[in-house]
C-alpha cells in the first residue's frame, strides 16, 4: 500500500536520511525502530508532505505523490499523528475532532467515525467540551489519533504514541491501536522508542540508524534478533 | 442572549437597523460626538479585520494602515480627482452620488485585497517577526508610493474629498466586519484559522491547506481595511500619506491586543472605548499620549489577555454548539 523507494531528505546542509527503502503491506502493522536522532521522525514528516524530499519516490496505492502537498496526500487517506500530540490546545475536544473531518462531506459517515472514537476512547466523550490543552498528555495523544481517524484515513502513521505518558496508559493506547487496526482494516506505520511494546503488535520492522536502513524483518524474528536485544532493550 | 453572538443573522440585521436609525436621527446629534462615534465605528472595522489575521490566524502583521491607505487613496481618486476629468460624475447628486461613493469604497476594498494578495503569498510562508517586517515594509512602500505621485498630492496629501461618509456607512461597515469576520470564524471551513494559529504542523497534519488560509485572512482583512480607509478618507475630507503610516498600524494592533487576540467582541469593545477615551483625553494636551501608554502598560499588567480574554469566543462556541445538538 505504501511504497518508499531510496528517499533522502536534508535540513539545509545536513542529509538526515540517505536513501531509505520501506514497504508497508496493506492492513498490516508495521514498526520502524531506531536511537534518537535516527531519522524516523524525518521519514514520517517526509511520508506525509510536510518537509520537502530531495530524492526517491513515495507511492500510495502505486501513485506516486512524492511532490504532493500535505492536505491532497489526506485527502488520498493517509493520516499523520505527528510527534509529541500537537492538538490544538485552544479549540475543544470536540472542534479538535471536527478539525480531522475538515476535508470530509459526508456527514453521516463522520458521525459514525466520530461514534467510533469516542467508542475507543470513552474518557474523550466525557471531556467533549474541554479545551484539548488542558487534557493529560495520555488524552492528548487519544485527541490527536482519534483527530487523523476522522479523516478517514486508509494507512495512519503514528509518530512516538507513548511518548510522556504514564505506562498503563500507554498500554490502553496500543491495545486501541490493535483495535483500530483490526475493526477498521487500518494500514498503521509507528514509529516507537518502546521497541518491544512495539514489536508486540506489529507484524513487521525496520531498524534505522543515523539516516540508513540497518535491517528488516518480521515481528517475530527482530523480538530474538541479537542485534535488536542489544541496541534496543538492554541486552 | 444566545442570539446577540457576533455572527447571527440577527445581530446583522439589528446592527443596520440601528445604522439606518443613527443616519435620521444624526441630524439632532452633537456633531463632535457623532464624529467620534463615527470615527470609532471605523476603528472598530479596523480592528475587527486585523483580528482575523493577528488574532484568529495567529500571523503578525504591521501592515494594515497600508491597506487603509490604498483603499482610501483608491476610493478618493474615483470621487475627487476622476470627476475634474469626467463631468458625468462630476453631475452627481443625491442618492447616485452616495451609490458611486460606495462603489468607489467597494473598489478601494477590492484594490487593497489584490495588494494583501500580492504581499500575502510570497510572505505568508514566513513566520512571526519575519512577517511583521515584510508587512512593515509593505506599509512604507505605500506611504512612499504616495509621498512621491503627484497626481495624489504627493505630501501635501490630498484635500477636497466629498463629505459622503455618512453615519449609516460607517455603522455598517463596522457591523458587516463583526459579521463576516465572526462567520468566517465559526465555520468548519473557518477552524482551519484557528487549527493554523494553535499548530501549524497539525493543521497541515489534518488536512488544512495553512497557505491559503493565511492568505484568505489576509486577503479578507485587507479588503475591510481598504473601505474602512474610504470611510475615514471621506469623514475626514483629507488624506495625507503620513496619516497611514506605521503609526497608525501600531495602533490598530494596540485595539487587537487590547481587546484580546480572537475575539471579535473584545476588539469592538476596545476600539470604541479607545476612540472615545484618546478624544476626552484631549484637554491633557501633552500629558495625552504619556497617559495613553501608561493606560496600556497598567491594563496589560493586570489583564494581559485583554478585555475578552482569547479564549471567550471559542468557549462559547462550542456551548451553542452543543445547545443546538
Amino acid at each position: 500500500m505504501l511504497e518508499v523507494r531510496n528517499l533522502k531528505v536534508s535540513y539545509g546542509q545536513i542529509e538526515a536520511l540517505h536513501g531509505v527503502s520501506i514497504s508497508v503491506e496493506e492492513g498490516k502493522i508495521v514498526t520502524l525502530i531506531g536511537a534518537n536522532g535516527a531519522g524516523k521522525t524525518t521519514l514520517l514528516r517526509a511520508l506525509s508532505g510536510l518537509i520537502p524530499v530531495e530524492a526517491g519516490e513515495v507511492e500510495l496505492h502505486g501513485e506516486r505523490i512524492t511532490k504532493e502537498k500535505p492536505h491532497k496526500r489526506v485527502a488520498r487517506g493517509l493520516a499523520h499523528v505527528p510527534e509529541g500530540r500537537m492538538v490544538f490546545a485552544n479549540l475543544s475536544i470536540a472542534e479538535n475532532l471536527e478539525m480531522g473531518a475538515y476535508l470530509r462531506k459526508d456527514k453521516t459517515a463522520i458521525a459514525e467515525d466520530l461514534d467510533f472514537v469516542y467508542e475507543l476512547f470513552p474518557r474523550l466523550k466525557e471531556r467533549i467540551s474541554q479545551l484539548a490543552g488542558t487534557l493529560s498528555g495520555g488524552e492528548q495523544q487519544m485527541l490527536a489519533i482519534g483527530r487523523a481517524l476522522l479523516s478517514k484515513p486508509q494507512c495512519l502513521m503514528l509518530d512516538e504514541p507513548s511518548l510522556g505518558i504514564a505506562p498503563i496508559l500507554t498500554r490502553n493506547i496500543f491495545d486501541q491501536i490493535v483495535e483500530i487496526n483490526k475493526q477498521r482494516g487500518l494500514t498503521i506505520l509507528l514509529v516507537e522508542q518502546n521497541v518491544n511494546l512495539a514489536l508486540e503488535i506489529s507484524s513487521y520492522g525496520y531498524v534505522i540508524e543515523t539516516g540508513n536502513l540497518l535491517f528488516d524483518g518480521p515481528a517475530e524474528e527482530l523480538r530474538k534478533d541479537p542485534r535488536v536485544l542489544e541496541a534496543y532493550m538492554g541486552g | 442572549m444566545r442570539w446577540i453572538s457576533e455572527h447571527s443573522r440577527t445581530t446583522l440585521l439589528i446592527g443596520l437597523a440601528l445604522a439606518g436609525l443613527l443616519q435620521l436621527i444624526s441630524g439632532n446629534l452633537d456633531v463632535y460626538y457623532l464624529n467620534i462615534g463615527l470615527m470609532a465605528a471605523i476603528h472598530v472595522a479596523l480592528a475587527v479585520s486585523l483580528n482575523l489575521v493577528n488574532g484568529y490566524t495567529g500571523q503578525f502583521s504591521l501592515g494594515h494602515a497600508g491597506f487603509m491607505a490604498v483603499g482610501a487613496y483608491t476610493a478618493a481618486s474615483l470621487t475627487t480627482i476622476l470627476p475634474e476629468a469626467l463631468p458625468a460624475i462630476a453631475g452627481l447628486k443625491g442618492f447616485s452620488l452616495q451609490l458611486w461613493f460606495v462603489f468607489s469604497t467597494l473598489v478601494g476594498g477590492g484594490a487593497a485585497a489584490l495588494c494583501g494578495f500580492l504581499v500575502g503569498m510570497p510572505s505568508l510562508r514566513l513566520r512571526g517577526d519575519y512577517l511583521a517586517i515584510v508587512t512593515l515594509g509593505f506599509g512604507e512602500i505605500i506611504r512612499v508610493f504616495i509621498q512621491s505621485s503627484d497626481t495624489l498630492g504627493g505630501a501635501r496629501g490630498l484635500s477636497g474629498l466629498p463629505p459622503l461618509t455618512s453615519p449609516f456607512t460607517c455603522v455598517s461597515l463596522a457591523v458587516i466586519s463583526i459579521y463576516i469576520c465572526g462567520n468566517l470564524v465559526k465555520s468548519t471551513y473557518g477552524l482551519g484559522y484557528l487549527a493554523t494559529r494553535d499548530d501549524e504542523i497539525a493543521a497541515e497534519s489534518v488536512g488544512v491547506n495553512t497557505t491559503r488560509c493565511k492568505v484568505n485572512a489576509f486577503v479578507v482583512g485587507a479588503f475591510i481595511a481598504g473601505m474602512a480607509g474610504s470611510l475615514y478618507g471621506h469623514l475626514l475630507q483629507y488624506i495625507n500619506p503620513s496619516q497611514f503610516g506605521f503609526l497608525k498600524s501600531i495602533e490598530i494592533v494596540v485595539l487587537v491586543i487590547l481587546g484580546g487576540m480572537g475575539s471579535t467582541l473584545g476588539v469592538s469593545i476596545a476600539a470604541v472605548v479607545m476612540t472615545f477615551g484618546l478624544e476626552q483625553m484631549r484637554n491633557l494636551n501633552e500629558w495625552r499620549m504619556v497617559i495613553y501608554a501608561l493606560l496600556i502598560i497598567v491594563f496589560m499588567i493586570v489583564r494581559p489577555q485583554g478585555v475578552m480574554g482569547t479564549l471567550g469566543v471559542e468557549r462559547s462556541r462550542t456551548k451553542s454548539k452543543r445547545k443546538a445538538a
